[in-house]
């Protein structure tokens, strides 16, 4: 019963860091990317200002909008904290991970795709639809690549839940796999495409030809704006301790290990600074891609990935 | 002798459908009467679950009916395999009877409602006596009233003519199939000459009569289930029958086809060699990736469903294949994990798949529209059934915490448990395999976001869907009884693997243990290597949403004012400007753009009066059916030399054909 209570106070602990945490993150990345600009930026906390500025600020909604389209803000943000309780991010003792394994995370982040691509059409906007079909575009392609390479590491750790899979993975002797080689590059790729990022998405645009995320925003104000990104915010932070918790596992604490848990939190701001800088590095040496090149790019990741499962069957099984 | 009760209740429930049916034909142009009926015959399909349920923990029961011809009675039998179709059967045509009660028009030009009646009934019946049958003979008899009551039921409204070149083809095609599955028991008999199923499963195959007793049945099943390169008739057939027909069509016929392959397979044949697996296993994926990528690119909303019933069929026979690897490798645990899998997708695809297929009835009902270039906006007049038929979005999408994501999850564990075969190759194909599956499920979650969205949200294309109205109240019921099904199956896996306990140890003699011990967590094998619990998934997402609206609530405020759509500030915003079905499917189309046969054309810029068209249609017409069909006309050509149109020539060819036969016997 100890174990379990200690158990239920890490799942909370790490769902309300994540929570929280998720907009700082990208405050870090839009910073770096200012300074890499030559910029001052606009500081750490400006994703908190936003938040706070749009939850204060009255909803104005279109008059077409139906429930669902009401209701989707907060079922988005739903999903992805849940995603968020799942990934192992300090401790790997989360009774959730029996519950939900790898292929439901992939599930839970497919269903707030779902809602998002419905309330994008809902209003029935030139915007909005289209920002709904290049979004499904893009998941089609990058869900089965991401799926590959939680694929792999499942086979490398005989598991499909995340908690085992880290733990696998932070206690094994220094071996490089080659099939966890491919499969990080491929998850670099599905993450930039899945986070609206360059060279798939610009977040910093308005511009009718490229946009993607924030054309199916666009009818979105209010809380309803706020809870939107911050389940945006909270999805880059799933994505990137997902990629931490697979190809930098270290740090991690092990079930019930409350020193090993407080030990786990500067390793993985840590983590994720240097993990933040590096996305906006890419962000900054790339440039945008036409939207139709986007299937190339993530047909590759997925290539890479089913790539990697290849090679761990034949070289490493 | 112990009384077989639940073998008796089906028998006369089958029989009570097909009075039902007659029933209907005392008075065949009375709407009143047939509307009567409808209801009644859900009673049966409830009662009908019922036995199912009792007969699946029963042991087999047989019995003799005094049906058939002299010396070749009709042997009837349930087990748990049929017991389970039973259920499956039972449950849906329940929901879809009621909503037939509300969707039944007297419509001039199409059958009379009487008669609409009786072959609908008589369709129950079939696939209940197909389920039962016990001999060959029987079987075929119950397989053809099945195809020609359905066949008369896709042509209710025959004065169009596509609508009759739909049925030809699906009655072309279902016979091929019937052929196939006939040489199939001829294989199976093993020169008995005896054809009850009883006899199959006692004789003992060799290799090569069981491989070709194999084939025929994965090509004479497949073609009833819609297979490559066997599913032409299925986007014609579907869409041209009435909306309840479409739905029993689409979630229990299929499912009979899918009955016929693992009875034959692991019943009758006994055993399996692993290579038949992977046949089944390639033509599996090949149809689902085939089926929902053309799905993608469909503007008609029934067609649309058609081809995902393609990408469902694909998905449960590639499960089959996998449970035929297993099984011819001996790893029988894994092969009941497979099987489970399997039936579990057959039960949650006849659920959802009935769901949406109503959902598209109501629809057609409130607007007569099917095309999807014309719909939209719905969920604001048709709330009940834009709610029903988001539930059957989500499941079909293969989303948690409902039932479509519950049968791909544990397909996904059975090809992660693949790399223990002994070999090697295979090692290497199933990789690829899971990922075509994996592909394939986000795939549909496209699709169904262009069916949803199109159909339901947005807004109205056309002006006379202001005047939609809602679905009547039995639509409502049938709607609701399916869209509650999803959700049961889905937050319910281990009962569901419970039922289906008994058919894997009886077919592969084996169980998939449900691992943990507790009904909350699915954990196949070992719940080390995996589990789900999708209640517990389903109250972490509920209980997160409501914090998070709570807590907005709480902490800020409730204001809100309506106004038109902002649309980044653009003035005139008409329903022309959203996305039409055809813009929604061309990522698609770009995409996969090989696998189309495109043709079209596209107005000049400086056109007067420009005209744009284009159209992706399946290339395996022009490779297949078009060199067949003229190879049939060619060789019917030459056979007509034969034909004089004199009656002595034709009694010289029976006097040497006899002449013939009695040199080649004595």
């Amino acid at each position: 019963m100890n174990a379990s209570l200690s158990g239920l106070a890490a799942q909370f602990t790490e769902l309300a860091l994540a929570v929280l945490l998720a907009p700082l993150l990208t405050g870090w990345v839009n910073q770096c990317r200012a300074w890499l600009q030559n910029k001052s930026g606009p500081g750490l906390l400006q994703p908190y200002r936003l938040l706070g500025k749009l939850f204060q600020k009255e909803i104005v909604l279109a008059t077409n909008a139906s429930p669902l389209f009401r209701a989707a803000p907060y079922l988005i943000f739903g999903c992805l904290a849940l995603a968020a309780a799942i990934v192992p991010t300090l401790g790997t003792d989360l009774p959730l991970n029996a519950a939900a394994d790898a292929i439901a995370l992939v599930g839970l982040l497919a269903l707030a795709r779902l809602f998002i691509s419905l309330a994008g059409m809902d209003v029935g906007t030139a915007f909005g639809t289209l920002g709904a079909r290049r979004e499904m575009l893009v998941g089609f392609l990058a869900e089965p690549a991401l799926l590959m390479v939680l694929f792999t590491a499942s086979l490398i750790s005989q598991s499909t839940s995340l908690a085992t899979i880290v733990e696998t993975l932070a206690h094994r002797d220094f071996v490089i796999y080659p099939s966890l080689a491919f499969a990080g590059v491929a998850f670099t790729m599905v993450s930039l495409a899945e986070n609206a990022r360059i060279p798939v998405d610009n977040p910093a645009t308005h511009l009718e030809l490229t946009m993607i995320h924030e054309a199916m925003i666009l009818e979105y104000s209010g809380r309803h704006l706020a809870m939107v990104e911050w389940a945006a915010s909270l999805k880059l932070f799933v994505y990137s301790c997902m990629g931490l918790a697979l190809f930098f596992p270290w740090g991690v604490a092990g079930g019930g290990d409350w020193l090993g848990i407080v030990l786990a939190l500067p390793a993985l701001l840590a983590k994720l600074a240097v993990g933040g800088a590096a996305l906006a590095l890419i962000e900054i040496v790339s440039a945008k891609m036409r939207i139709f090149r986007a299937p190339e790019f993530l047909g590759t990741a997925f290539l890479l990935a089913v790539l990697a499962l290849l090679v761990h069957v034949l070289l490493e099984g | 002798m112990r009384m077989p009760a639940p073998l008796d209740a089906a028998l006369l429930l089958a029989g009570g459908w097909l009075a039902l049916g007659l029933g209907a034909m005392a008075s065949p142009r009375s709407i009143a009467l047939a509307r009567a009926l409808f209801p009644a015959g859900a009673l049966v399909g409830l009662a009908l679950a019922a036995v199912g349920l009792a007969g699946l923990f029963d042991a087999p029961a047989v019995r003799l009916l005094p049906l058939g011809l002299p010396e070749l009675p009709f042997h009837a039998r349930l087990d748990c395999l049929s017991a389970f179709f039973l259920v499956l059967l039972g449950s849906v045509s329940a929901a879809v009877s009621v909503f037939a009660r509300g969707y039944l028009r007297d419509d001039p030009g199409s059958h009379p409602p009487g008669l609409q009646a009786l072959c609908y009934h008589v369709f129950l019946a079939s696939m209940a006596l197909v389920l039962l049958a016990d001999d060959a003979y029987f079987f075929m008899v119950a397989w053809e009233s099945m195809a020609l009551s359905s066949f008369f039921l896709v042509i209710t409204d025959h004065r169009h003519a596509e609508i009759r070149r739909a049925g030809y083809l699906y009655l072309l095609i279902a016979h091929l199939g019937a052929i196939s599955i006939l040489l199939c028991f001829g294989a199976l008999q093993g020169g008995s000459g005896d054809y009850t199923f009883d006899t199959m499963r006692e004789i003992h195959q060799p290799a090569a009569w069981a491989s070709v007793a194999f084939l025929l049945a994965l090509a004479g099943f497949g073609a009833k289930a819609g297979l490559l390169p066997l599913h032409v008739w299925l986007p014609e057939a579907h869409p041209a029958a009435p909306s309840p027909v479409s739905a029993l069509l689409s979630a229990v016929m299929l499912k009979t086809a899918v009955y016929g392959m693992l009875r034959v397979t692991l019943d009758l044949i006994g055993f399996s060699l692993w290579w038949w697996g992977v046949v089944a296993l390639a033509v599996g994926l090949a149809s689902a990736l085939f089926g929902i990528v053309f799905a993608a690119v469909q503007s008609d909303m029934k067609r649309l469903l058609a081809y995902s019933s393609i990408e469902n069929v694909g998905l449960i026979v590639a499960g089959f294949g996998l449970a035929l690897v297993f099984h011819g490798f001996g790893m029988a645990r894994l092969a009941a994990l497979a099987l489970t899998a399997t039936l579990y997708h057959c039960l949650n695809h006849a659920f959802f798949k009935g769901l949406l297929f109503l959902a598209t009835g109501s629809v057609l009902h409130a607007t007569s529209e099917r095309s999807l270039g014309r719909l939209g906006g719905l969920i604001h007049r048709m709330p009940w059934v834009a709610w029903c038929a988001l539930v059957g979005t989500i499941a079909i999408a293969g989303l948690p915490p409902l039932n479509g994501f519950a049968s791909e999850w544990l397909l996904l564990q059975a090809f992660l448990f693949t790399p223990g075969l002994p070999q090697a190759y295979l090692n290497m194909l199933v990789p690829l395999a899971a990922a075509a599956v994996a592909l394939t499920a986000a795939l549909s979650g496209y699709v169904m976001v262009k069916f949803y969205g199109v159909v339901f949200l947005g807004q109205a294309r056309e002006a006379k869907l202001a005047q939609a109205h809602d679905a009547d109240l039995w639509q409502r019921a049938g709607l609701a009884w399916l869209a509650a099904g999803c959700v049961a199956l889905g937050l319910a896996p281990t009962i569901v693997i419970g039922l289906v306990d008994p058919i894997a140890r009886m077919l592969v003699a084996s169980g998939m243990d449900t691992g943990s011990g507790s009904w909350l967590f699915v954990a196949p094998i070992d719940p080390a290597r995996a589990s789900y619990s999708p209640v517990i998934f389903l109250l972490g997402v509920a209980a997160l949403v409501a914090i998070a609206w709570g807590s907005v609530r709480f902490f800020y405020h409730g204001r809100m004012r309506r106004a038109a759509a902002w649309d980044c500030g653009f003035p005139f915003i008409g329903p022309r400007m959203q996305d039409s079905a055809e813009g929604f499917g061309q990522p698609v189309k770009v995409v996969f753009r090989p696998m189309f046969r495109i043709r079209g054309e596209a107005p000049a810029p400086l056109d007067t009066r420009p005209r744009y068209h284009e159209s992706a249609d399946d290339r395996l017409w022009g490779w297949l059916y078009v060199p067949v069909a003229r190879a049939v006309d060619r060789a019917t050509g030459l056979v007509t030399v034969l034909q004089r149109g004199r009656i002595s020539v034709y009694l010289l060819y029976s006097f040497a054909t006899l002449l013939l036969l009695l040199l080649i016997v004595r």
